[in-house]
Formats: C-alpha cells, sequence, structure tokens
C-alpha cells in the first residue's frame, strides 16, 4: 500500500479537460484535483458535466483535449478496463454487477483462483470472507449477491473494486437508494478507506450528505468549472449559488410585468395533490395566462410535480379541479383529453419518436388525442406541419425529414409544436432550455411569454434561476420531494429563490445574521 | 401511392426479379399460362396460391413487429383454427364454419395481445406459451386424427376459381387492401409506427399504446386463423401435428425481407406480402429446378443475407463513404 502521500503531488489530476458531442459542448477546460486520502464532492445539476467528466477521466469516452495524472504520471485509459489498471474504479448507482452469482464470484469475478483450470470455490470463498470482514461484512458469501440489500452490493461493488488495487474510488451517487443506516454503514466503510489513503470522489445531490462525509468540493456548471473550495468554509447558500449560477445581485430581472393586475381565471387547481414516497401532498393553483415555475434542486420533486399535474403518474391522494371541474388524472391520455401538454426533459427517450418525420412528430397528440377513427388527412398534417414549422422557425424547414436528424433545440420545438397543435390549456415543460444552443434558448424563452400572453397556463421547470425569474409570474420552490415556498410577484427574485432552497433552519438563521 | 410502395421497396423488387429470371432459366415454361375449367394454371399462379399462407400471416406479423413485438404463435393458431374448420365443415355452413374458426383466431390474439400489453410480458415468450399449447390445443379438437371433410363450399376456399383467379389468392388480396385500407385509411398506421419507434414517449403524447399492441395482435390471430383455414380447405383435412409447421418463422422471415425492422417503428405491408412471395417464388423455382428440397434451406439463407445486407445501415454506411470518397476525388 502507497501510505504517506507526498500531499505536493495529488493524487489524480485533471487538467483542461474538453469534450464535445457534435456542436454540443459537454466540458470546456474542466480542473480536477484529488488528494490522496480526501473525500471530495463533485457537485452540479443535471447537464452539468459530472457523468461526462468521470466517463471521460475513466475512458468511456474519448477526450477532445486536456491531460489525466495520477501520481503525476500521464495517463491515457482507453477503456474503463484500462482505468482499473491504472488504478480508477468506478460504482455507479445501479451496481453493475451479476446477482445471479454469489457474492464470492462476483468479488473475484474475471480473476478466480484457479487450479488445473478448475476454480477453487474453497479458496475463493475463504478470500472473500477475508476481504469483506475488512469492510466489517460478516455475511454468507455462497449467496447469490442478489439476495443482499442494494447497501451490501455497494460495498460489495466497493470491496471489488478496491481489491482490484484502486488508488481513487468514484462513487456516483451511491446512496441514492440507501435508508439512512446504510448511508451510515457507507460513510464509515468510505472514511476508513480514505485513511488508508485512497482518494475517493463522491457524487451526490443530497447535500447533507455531501457537508457530512466531505473534505473538498469541485462544482461544475454547464460543462465548466466554476469552484473548489474546502466544504468546512463554504456556506451552503454559497454552494447552492455556485450550483445553480447568477449574482444575488442581478436579481431584479427583466420579468415582463404585462397584465400583473389583469384577474387570471384558475385552469386547474390541485388541493393535497400527492404520491407517497414520490412527491409529499401539495396545493397548486395554475391560471391562465400565467407562468408557474418550479424551482429547486437536481432530485426535489420538480419532475415528479410536473409528471402528477400532467397524469404520467397517479397520485394517490388529493383532488384535482380542471376550470373548476373535478376530474381524474390516471393517465397521460386523461392529461391530454383535458387540454393538458406534457414536454419532458429526457427528450430523446420520452419526447420525440426519432424514426418518424417532423410531421408525424407534430401530429402524434392531437391525433392521439382524436382517436383512431378519426385520422387526419395527409393534407391536414402538412398544413398544420407547415404552420408550426414556420411559426417555431423549425429548421431546417422540411417537414419530411425524420426528426432525428435534427438540433436539439429545434426538436425541442417540434415539441412543443405538438402540443400546441392540441390548443392546449395548460402545457408543463420541464426544462425546456437544456442541451439546446444560446440562440434557440433565447427563442424559446420568448415563445414561453408569448404563450402565456396568448392565455395559455405555464408550469416551467429549470434548474437557471435567472431564467425562471425572468418568465414566471410565481415560483414555486422545491426541497426533498416537497413543496417549501411559494413566491409571487415582487417577492420573485433569485436570493429568494436561493434563500428558499438552502433554508434549512440553521442556513436561515446564519443569512439572518449577516 | 409513394406511401404504400416507399422508394425503399426497390432491393425487394429487384430481389424478386433477379429470383424470377433465375426461375425461367431452370424452368423454361415458368411463365406459362393457361385457363382450365375456369381457372388459371402455371408455376406463377403456383407461386401465389402456394405463398398465400404465409402472405396472411406476414400481413398480421407485420403489424406486431412494426410496435417491437413479435408473434411466435401463428403457426399454432393455424392449426387451431384448421382442426375447427374441418370438424365443422361437413356439419355446418360456410359461414359457421369461418365465424368458428376465425372467432378461434381472434381470441388466441386477445390471450396474446393480454399477456404483451396488460400484464407485460416479453413479446418472444409471451407467444411461445402459445405456440407450444395451440398444437395441443388443436390436436384434442381433432382427437389426434387427420380429420378429412368433404364440404364442397370449403373445398371451394382451397381450390376453387373467381375470374380465372384460385380463391386463396383472391382471399389474400382482398386482405391485403382490407388491412391496408384499415391500417392507412385511419390513423391506426401512424400510432402503431410511433409505438413500436418509442413507446414511452408516445403514450406520453396520449397515445393508447395498449390498446395499439392488443390490437395488433388480435389482427395477427385472425389472419392466421384464416391462413389456417385455407391450409385445410386445400388438402381437404386438417393435420394438426403438420399444419403451419415452422411457418411463423417464414412469415417472420418475410416481414424482415419487407424492410420493417424487428426495432419496430416503420412498416410496410405491401413489402411484407412481397417478401412472402419471395421467399415462396424461391421455393417454387427449385422444386421445378430438380434438385432435392433440402438445397431449399440454403438457398433461402443465402437470399436473406442478400436482401437484408443491402438494407443494413451499415453497408449504406459505407457505400455513402465510397460514394463521397469518389466525389472529393473528382
Amino acid at each position: 500500500m502507497q501510505n504517506s502521500p507526498d500531499p505536493a503531488l495529488p493524487l489524480l489530476e485533471v487538467r483542461g479537460i474538453s469534450k464535445s458531442f457534435g456542436a454540443a459542448r459537454a466540458l470546456q477546460e474542466v480542473d480536477f484535483t484529488l488528494r490522496a486520502g480526501e473525500i471530495h464532492a463533485l457537485l452540479g445539476e443535471n447537464g452539468a458535466g459530472k457523468s461526462t467528466l468521470i466517463k471521460v477521466v475513466t475512458g468511456v469516452f474519448p477526450r477532445d483535449a486536456g491531460i489525466v495524472r495520477i501520481r503525476g504520471e500521464a495517463i491515457a485509459p482507453r477503456s474503463a478496463k484500462a482505468a482499473v489498471a491504472a488504478g480508477i474504479a468506478t460504482v455507479y448507482q445501479e451496481v453493475n454487477l451479476l446477482p445471479n452469482l454469489s457474492v464470492a464470484q462476483n468479488l473475484f469475478l474475471d480473476r478466480q483462483p484457479m487450479r488445473f483450470g478448475i476454480v477453487r470455490e474453497g479458496e475463493m470463498r475463504r478470500r472473500a470472507k477475508a476481504l469483506l470482514a475488512d469492510f466489517g461484512l460478516d455475511i454468507d458469501v455462497a449467496a447469490p449477491l442478489g439476495n443482499y440489500s442494494v447497501a451490501i452490493q455497494h460495498v460489495t461493488a466497493i470491496a471489488r473494486a478496491v481489491d482490484l488495487s484502486a488508488r481513487v474510488l468514484i462513487l456516483d451517487e451511491p446512496t441514492a437508494s440507501l435508508d439512512r443506516h446504510e448511508v451510515e454503514i457507507l460513510f464509515g466503510i468510505m472514511r476508513q478507506l480514505a485513511k488508508r489513503g485512497i482518494g475517493i470522489v463522491f457524487v451526490s445531490h443530497f447535500l447533507d450528505q455531501v457537508y457530512e462525509i466531505s473534505d473538498r468540493i469541485t462544482v461544475l456548471r454547464n460543462g465548466r468549472l466554476v469552484g473548489e473550495r474546502e466544504t468546512a468554509s463554504l456556506p451552503r447558500l454559497e454552494l447552492i449559488r455556485l450550483m445553480l449560477g447568477r449574482e444575488l445581485a442581478e436579481t431584479t430581472s427583466a420579468r415582463a410585468s404585462a397584465g400583473e393586475h389583469r384577474v387570471r381565471e384558475v385552469c386547474a387547481s390541485f388541493e393535497n395533490y400527492g404520491k407517497a414516497g414520490y412527491v409529499a401532498p401539495f396545493n397548486l393553483e395554475l391560471r391562465h395566462g400565467e407562468v408557474v415555475g418550479l424551482a429547486g434542486l437536481l432530485g426535489s420533486g420538480r419532475t415528479e410535480t410536473a409528471r402528477l399535474v400532467f397524469g404520467a403518474e397517479r397520485a394517490d391522494g388529493g383532488k384535482a379541479r380542471v376550470e373548476g371541474a373535478p376530474v381524474r388524472l390516471q393517465s397521460p391520455r386523461d392529461g391530454v383529453r383535458h387540454g393538458f401538454g406534457y414536454c419532458p426533459e429526457e427528450r430523446k427517450t420520452d419526447g420525440i419518436v426519432a424514426e418518424l418525420t417532423v410531421r408525424e412528430n407534430i401530429v402524434l397528440a392531437l391525433q392521439a388525442k382524436r382517436g383512431l377513427h378519426r385520422p387526419l388527412s395527409r393534407r391536414e398534417q402538412d398544413e398544420i406541419a407547415r404552420r408550426y414549422v414556420k411559426m417555431l422557425d423549425i429548421r431546417p424547414p422540411d417537414p419530411e425529414r425524420p426528426v432525428g436528424l435534427l438540433s436539439g433545440g429545434n426538436q425541442q420545438k417540434v415539441l412543443l409544436a405538438r402540443w400546441l397543435a392540441t390548443s392546449p390549456r395548460l402545457l408543463v415543460l420541464d426544462e425546456p432550455t437544456r442541451g439546446i444552443d444560446v440562440g434557440a434558448h433565447a427563442e424559446i424563452i420568448r415563445l414561453i411569454r408569448d404563450l402565456c400572453n396568448d392565455g395559455l397556463s405555464l408550469l416551467v421547470i429549470s434548474s437557471e434561476l435567472d431564467e425562471i425569474v425572468t418568465y414566471s409570474d410565481r415560483v414555486v420552490v422545491l426541497r426533498d420531494r416537497a413543496h417549501v415556498e411559494e413566491l409571487a410577484g415582487e417577492a420573485v427574485d433569485v436570493g429568494n429563490i436561493l434563500a428558499a432552497i438552502a433554508a434549512d433552519s440553521v442556513a436561515v438563521a446564519l443569512e439572518a445574521h449577516t | 401511392m409513394t406511401a404504400l410502395l416507399p422508394r425503399r421497396g426497390l432491393a425487394q423488387i429487384l430481389a424478386l426479379i433477379v429470383i424470377l429470371a433465375v426461375d425461367r432459366v431452370v424452368s423454361p415454361q415458368f411463365f406459362d399460362l393457361r385457363l382450365q375449367d375456369g381457372r388459371l394454371f402455371g408455376s406463377l399462379i403456383d407461386v401465389l396460391n402456394r405463398g398465400t399462407p404465409v402472405a396472411l400471416l406476414s400481413l398480421g406479423m407485420v403489424l406486431v413487429i412494426a410496435t417491437r413485438g413479435i408473434d411466435l404463435s401463428v403457426g399454432a393458431i393455424m392449426a387451431i383454427a384448421g382442426a375447427i374448420a374441418a370438424s365443422l365443415a361437413d356439419t355446418h355452413s360456410l359461414a359457421v364454419v369461418l365465424a368458428a374458426a376465425l372467432g378461434a383466431g381472434l381470441i388466441c390474439g386477445l390471450w396474446n395481445g393480454f399477456l404483451v400489453a396488460v400484464l407485460g410480458m416479453q413479446p418472444i415468450v409471451a407467444t411461445l406459451i402459445l405456440m407450444v399449447a395451440g398444437r395441443g390445443i388443436a390436436q384434442l379438437i381433432t382427437e389426434g386424427r387427420i380429420v378429412t371433410f368433404s364440404s364442397p363450399d370449403l373445398v371451394w376456399l382451397g381450390n376453387g376459381a373467381i375470374l380465372g383467379v384460385p380463391v386463396p389468392v383472391a382471399i389474400a388480396l382482398g386482405m391485403l387492401i382490407l388491412t391496408g385500407a384499415v391500417v392507412r385509411g385511419s390513423a391506426l398506421g401512424l400510432l402503431v409506427e410511433a409505438t413500436g419507434g418509442n413507446a414511452r414517449a408516445s403514450e406520453l403524447a396520449g397515445v393508447g399504446t395498449r390498446a395499439m399492441i392488443l390490437s395488433v395482435y388480435v389482427w395477427c390471430g385472425v389472419c392466421a386463423a384464416l391462413a389456417g383455414v385455407i391450409a385445410a380447405a386445400d388438402i381437404m383435412g386438417a393435420d394438426a401435428n403438420n399444419a403451419g409447421l415452422w411457418l411463423e418463422l417464414d412469415a417472420i422471415l418475410a416481414v424482415v425481407i419487407g424492410g420493417t425492422s424487428l426495432f419496430g417503428g416503420r412498416f410496410s405491408l405491401v413489402l411484407a406480402v412481397l417478401g412472402a412471395l419471395i421467399i415462396q417464388t424461391m421455393n417454387t423455382g427449385i422444386l421445378l429446378s430438380g434438385y432435392p428440397p433440402e438445397f431449399n434451406l440454403l438457398v433461402k439463407a443465402v437470399v436473406v443475407l442478400t436482401v437484408l445486407l443491402l438494407q443494413s445501415p451499415k453497408l449504406t454506411g459505407f457505400a455513402g463513404i465510397a460514394a463521397r470518397l469518389r466525389r472529393t476525388k473528382a
């Protein structure tokens, strides 16, 4: 074991890493430094570049530029296996082990102790037992891994990774599916490993856990490094500001105040609406001609709220009303029938049908709403497609092009067109500007305002706080899968949102003093 | 018209022409037609006639595959429908016989669709159940014997002619037109393609993906039952052990040759039927050539491989790169 690490020489050094996917720049000159024996949290919202950075460092993706050094020695792994050989092991949220094999077999897969070409089962079990004992686990290593809890599977994965002579251990959201007690066990093991001189990269969106376990924090935003701090000297509010961007100073926004005094009728309302283990019951009123923003960190329950409102997920309690009349929202079909539309965050998997044309993607929801026996004629389809391609400036302006060949921003516009064609009363947009270029970004924000002025009701999720402040009349702030605050009118500004997100009672008290 | 016969059908049409030309070489009388007792005869008619069961199967199968599914039970459904038709033929009217047989196909389709759409089973496993059990059911119906019949109505269905065209061929053509009208005349075609292309996205767009999947399995069952009745009528009897045996594989092959991806999405009814004809043209050609029928399987494999290679995006990719290189050089 390489003990007594030379503090001058970092364990893992990443310098100037850049990575693009087509025109989209996922990482731009990112630096990252991991010292031996430290637990280093890597933070950022969805799309900030955390997983891309991990995949570039571990050789899953080739990098466009930059250097990775381990103890001063440059490495360029071409595969995850090569990265392991260089001493970097990764344990992903979804454990990449084989649940049908025994714990021992999983630990020694690909390197079983052999004699005369036969696996020495007894020897393997003995070693497995000894290895896990180091991690405080005393379990039957001959039993299939799948019989054990996710926590034990995680520990097994970590034990395997460390035993493969890892010097750097990357844990990607390791606590997402663990309960409180299991998290404690995992943290105990992490501290023990750190003491042995292993450097641990901890990716998580549970800020409480980050503060509990990590020594230092690196924050990425939009593919760039925005800060590297000692955990102890980084207040929570400051951290959230780093993650979500923008300075508090520029909070007075250019928010359109048009129609501020107009009395708006309620379009849809939700009372005590929620689902156990998904989102805590909430009250929400959506009015015509109004944009309601949903703000909060990743995993705070924003998307979950959107799915409940649309009907993609069934609520287990509460009442929903549309234009005052009680309704049941059991499926997306119900949502569509009541005039709702939903542009999901994952455009590729949940939004577009890549192989079908722009025209077919645009008319899909309208056709589904009309039903099988009332098909839109080809002429009607062409007309609808042409109208929206022109209105939203979809490029290239060819309705017969497979939508999978369009850029992200144009795909987003096609999805918007799909719902606008159904003449909805409520549109739910989940991260409508994610992963699209700057020009299209501004256009979509303008479009949101225009639609709102036309009397549509909009519920918009975004991680970009200054963006949400720009178009929202009200902002609902979420934390830990619950709605914790609703800001309206003058109170809608980045500072208030950040404060609401950060508000532990402690953080609030601290802020009040400063 | 372009929607019915897209440009991507070129590979299939070329393949059919090549195989027909080869058939002409091995059998000079291949294109000869003669009219006898008000019915056309000749190798071409033979191809169409023999190709009917697989063509009918492929009409249902192509829709199932378009939803990213597969139906292995169509051969067994043929056996069930044939057994029912043969058992009832001499005691009941043709209408009752057809209703009973097609009704059985519909129930089989509902069962498959229920397993896949409602219970969420993997299509290949779900339909394997009926593939195995179905033949057993057919044997129970025939009590393990080969049931023969002499009902002239049912015999006509297998051997008669309408305006010189054999009845099975007329039925297959009718079914193609009917299916085409239903699928492309309603929104079914678009919604099936969307469901197969991206089920999650389609569901979120409000498409009733379950109903869509259920209905294609039902249609597949009905088409298979009709094929079973025709096969029984052809031989004037029902053989529960052999009727439709392995034809599910020919039907899948026909669909794949027709350019519909096993990953679902875009499909073409006409090209699937064309695929069935390609298979039958090969079979007949080999039979006429005098080679032992064992060659049939090998030749079939080679032709299928060729057609699939012509469609493979990788190969087209290579061709595209080659073309670009040539252009840059020029």
